[in-house]
């Protein structure tokens, strides 16, 4: 299988014997864990490795997660699943907000961390060429790239998908709870505080003016739907 | 003022005439007697009345309130009008004792000028009659042609002694009718006639004593108008020896004009002190209100949460001792409620370090359990059921640690609420989703009615969902296989789930103790079942953040139903649920005993208890007659309480239950409907109450 040619997985938590569990697990998955346990040195160590993703617990010491995660978002889109110790409200919605596409709650299952990790690498198989259109937006599918008027905007590889989910389909209303499923690969419903953010985010880097949306749709009470083009 | 104590009496006579409609019983007969016939005037006069008080009413209306809450105002008036009062009283005095001292001494000074005037006019006619007795035989008619000029000459003679000080009057003497020279004279253009009072003339009349009394002058020329005056006279003979009345008028013009300026003086410095005294009683109530109001305005402040509020405190008197208790309160509510916040927030922090803390080893322990137990067919039976163990406690300890943690998050009041409008379907349908292979394993079908209309409620979707699984899974869990009904409605301002199942059902005062932390209905089979000990309580916790209620109700033996009331919107108070805490088919709604026989009178006593006690069994008496025939629409007014607490009254009471939309309820629809047996509202209402309001 192509996703599991790039395993390569950066781990950044400072308790080691967290950190060791986690290798164990992600070998055993077939995945290529590597270790860094600082704040300060994850950017560079994210530069060293190349990671296909990146594992980010919150409380580093040094730089902290949220700041770790936005230097990393700031140079590349590779995928970051956050793992954190608190699931309230505001810890999540700034991790997210600070460019992390997925996040884990601790104590979580291998399985379920596995899961996640791989449903982050899944986008990665090549995609058919397919040209898309939404607003005036112009999507290449399989270049991966967004246009508007020839200027091409750089999104993450999440954002994308969710764009692409939503321009695949521009007649439906998407619910918070279908996108979670198409986009983030989860099979039953989650925190759709996800979705939010990232549409946020997206909408942040697409749209001409992001308080009045014209891209990506708010249908009040159902979910999200594409603009019309 | 005067209109608070005169509106009631029309009032009182309107209210009367209806009051016997109520009424019932031989009281009211006399009441009806005493309407009709006695009353009957006032009962026609009064509406009239009161729209006449009501409309003088209105206008004084604020004033009245004014007067009510400003002290300044009424201490200035009450000043006013009293010092009013003191000054007008000093007046009258003042005045009085002013004219008795100037008309003492006038009357003195008149007496003696009369006294002397009379004199010279006895001497006169004295020294007259010893010449005209030398005459004596002279006619009649020049003795009385002399007496006319001596007349005349006494009259300008006394008179010209006190030129514009007095006049002098001569009058006949009553009975005297010999008419022609004994006519009366006057000084001074005076009208004797009118200027002398009759009484006065009456009282020296025959007798030889000086009388006196206070008069008006009134002269022959009308354009001098009259005067006051004191008038003295004297009956005295001519010196033919016959009686007349001789008067001397003292004007009282000067006394007059003195007691006028004295008046007017006093008129001035009494509008003047009152004046004064009004703005001095102004100043001085400020001293005192200002602080005060002052004190009142910034008590509001603090109550409205700004601490750092303090009173301004200048000098050391009683206002500033008050300024300075005031603050120094001020000052520790301040710091004891930083103390609580601090607590609070460090509550919080620990909530959090413990939660992160705890959490890191336990990921890595599950994990490593988790990895044990993927591997236990390798290892021998013990190991291998070691590591089964182990996986199992490991995720009870982490639902434990989870519900813990999620407890004290309430408790430290950092629970926060992501209320937006969803559709409670489709909740349930997520949450009976996620409970069917429980209720497969446990034999049980879960069936929701009530879903064929959207019911929208603004509220947390994660909280709600949690909530309902807590009820679901444990009406799965204690329903021993029976059916459960999940059961949705909307109406009013409220949304509702109820969860019915058909277990072993609630002991009597376990309807509230469910809700309690770690309470388990057996402690002898505690154990087995699994669950925290803490759903329910997180459950009460979130439904109380929505606003919401969470009750619960069961009979033992005959199931329960645990029930989430939610209000539409957020932050709107609850007044009542759209589903009736006690289902349709609960065995006393049924009414059937434990038996299963249907109830009859003699059974009532040995009706099994409801949950929180049967004290409403013989109010639900006469109801229980009527038949239930009840109608599948909503009376929306009737809603709030579904009886629950509003009224103790049959009527009322059963309105509030057919409220209720009829929803189809388990299978025993022909025996509730002809079992009329009720709810007695005080038993939802304590529930309620007392879940609700821990």
């Amino acid at each position: 299988m192509m996703s599991f040619m790039k395993g390569r997985v950066l781990v950044v938590d400072d308790d080691t014997a967290l950190a060791e569990m986690l290798g164990i697990v992600l070998r055993g998955e077939g995945f290529e864990p590597s270790f860094v346990a600082d704040g300060d040195k994850a950017l560079a160590a994210f530069r060293e490795t190349k990671p296909d993703l990146v594992l980010l617990d919150l409380m580093l010491p040094g730089r902290d997660g949220i700041e770790v995660c936005r230097l990393i978002r700031a140079e590349s889109g590779v995928p970051i699943v956050m793992l954190t110790a608190k699931s309230d409200t505001v810890d999540v919605v700034v991790g997210l907000e600070s460019g992390a596409d997925d996040y884990v709650v601790k104590p979580f299952k291998p399985k379920e961390l596995v899961a996640r990790i791989r449903a982050r690498l899944r986008r990665s198989e090549e995609p058919a060429p397919e040209q898309l259109a939404i607003g005036d937006l112009v999507i290449d599918v399989a270049g991966h790239s967004v246009k508007r008027d020839g200027q091409s905007i750089a999104l993450t590889p999440l954002e994308f998908d969710l764009l692409v989910a939503l321009a695949r389909k521009p007649w439906q209303v998407f619910t918070r709870e279908v996108l979670l499923e198409q986009v983030w690969g989860y099979r039953h419903a989650a925190d759709t505080r996800l979705v939010n953010v990232h549409v946020q985010r997206l909408r942040s880097k697409v749209e001409k003016d992001p308080e009045k949306p014209e891209i990506v749709v708010t249908v009040r009470g159902v979910g999200y739907k594409a603009g019309p083009s | 003022m005067s209109g608070d104590s005169a509106a009631p009496a029309p009032g009182g006579t309107g209210d009367r005439t209806g009051r016997p409609v109520g009424r019932t019983g031989a009281g009211s007969r006399w009441g009806r007697l005493l309407d009709g016939g006695l009353l009957h005037g006032g009962v026609q006069g009064s509406p009239v009345l009161r729209l006449f008080l009501r409309w003088v009413r209105r206008p004084l209306l604020p004033v009245m309130r004014l007067w009510r809450r400003n002290i300044q105002l009424r201490v200035v008036v009450t000043t006013l009008l009293m010092s009013l009062g003191v000054v007008l009283l000093l007046g009258f005095v003042v005045i009085g004792q002013v004219r008795n001292g100037l008309l003492d001494a006038k009357v003195k000074a008149s007496q003696s000028q009369a006294t002397g005037g009379f004199a010279v006019a006895k001497q006169r006619a004295d020294e007259a009659a010893t010449a005209t007795g030398e005459a004596a035989s002279t006619t009649d008619g020049r003795s009385s042609q002399n007496v006319i000029q001596w007349m005349s000459d006494l009259v300008s003679s006394l008179s010209s002694g006190g030129q514009g000080a007095f006049d002098v009057v001569t009058l006949p003497a009553a009975g005297d009718d010999s008419g022609g020279g004994r006519g009366p004279r006057a000084s001074g253009g005076v009208d004797p006639t009118a200027s002398v009072p009759e009484e006065l003339r009456a009282r020296i009349n025959g007798s030889m004593v000086a009388a006196q009394s206070y008069a008006r002058i009134v002269y022959k020329d009308s354009d001098k108008g009259s005067q006051p005056a004191l008038v003295i006279g004297k009956q005295v003979n001519d010196p033919n020896g016959d009686p007349y009345q001789l008067y001397y008028l003292f004007p009282l013009s000067q006394e007059e004009k003195s007691l006028s300026l004295v008046k007017g003086t006093l008129t001035t410095a009494g509008l003047f002190v009152v004046v004064l005294l009004g703005a001095i009683a102004w100043l001085v109530v400020r001293q005192v209100v200002t602080p005060v109001r002052m004190a009142a305005r910034i008590a509001e402040r603090l109550s409205a949460g700004r601490l750092q509020e303090r009173m301004k405190v200048t000098g050391e008197d009683d206002i500033a001792r008050l300024g300075e208790a005031f603050n120094k309160m001020a000052q520790n509510l301040q710091l004891k409620i930083q103390q609580l916040e601090d607590l609070s927030r460090m509550q919080r922090r620990f909530v959090s370090d413990v939660s992160h803390e705890l959490r890191t080893p336990l990921t890595t322990v599950r994990m490593a359990a988790d990895v044990i137990h993927e591997a236990r067919e390798d290892f021998d039976s013990v190991t291998a059921r070691s590591a089964e163990l182990l996986a199992d406690q490991l995720d009870r300890f982490e639902s434990l640690l989870a519900d813990l943690l999620e407890i004290s998050r309430f408790d430290a009041g950092a629970a926060a609420l992501e209320a937006e409008p969803i559709d409670l379907r489709e909740v349930v349908h997520r949450v009976v989703g996620g409970a069917e292979p429980l209720a497969e394993r446990k034999g049980t079908r879960i069936r929701v009615v009530g879903d064929q209309q959207p019911v929208v409620a603004e509220a947390d979707a994660r909280r709600v969902e949690r909530v309902l699984r807590n009820l679901v899974v444990n009406a799965v869990e204690h329903g021993e296989g029976r059916d459960v009904v999940v059961k949705l409605a909307s109406a009013g301002g409220a949304v509702a789930v109820a969860v019915r199942d058909y277990g072993v059902g609630l002991k009597p005062g376990e309807a509230t103790r469910v809700f309690s932390r770690f309470w388990r209905a057996d402690p002898a089979r505690a154990r087995t079942t699994g669950g925290t000990g803490l759903g329910l309580s997180i459950a009460l916790e979130d439904a109380r953040l929505h606003g919401g209620w969470l009750q619960a109700w069961g009979e033992p033996g005959g199931g329960s139903q645990f029930r989430l009331t939610l209000p539409r919107t957020a932050d709107e108070p609850l007044r009542g649920s759209p589903i009736p805490l006690e289902p349709k088919d609960s065995r006393r709604n049924r009414g059937l005993d434990d038996a299963g026989l249907p109830r009859g009178e003699e059974k009532r006593a040995t009706v099994p208890v409801q949950a929180t006690g049967d004290r409403t069994a013989s109010a639900r008496g006469p109801i229980a007659s009527r038949p239930v025939a009840v109608p599948p629409t909503a009376d929306p007014t009737a809603l709030p309480g579904n009886g629950a607490r509003v009224v103790p009254r049959p009527a009322s009471d059963a309105r509030g239950q057919e409220a209720v939309p009829a929803v189809e309820t388990a299978g025993n629809g022909s025996e509730g409907s002809a079992a009329p047996e009720r709810v007695g509202p005080r038993d939802v209402t304590q529930q309620g109450e007392a879940s609700r309001g821990r």
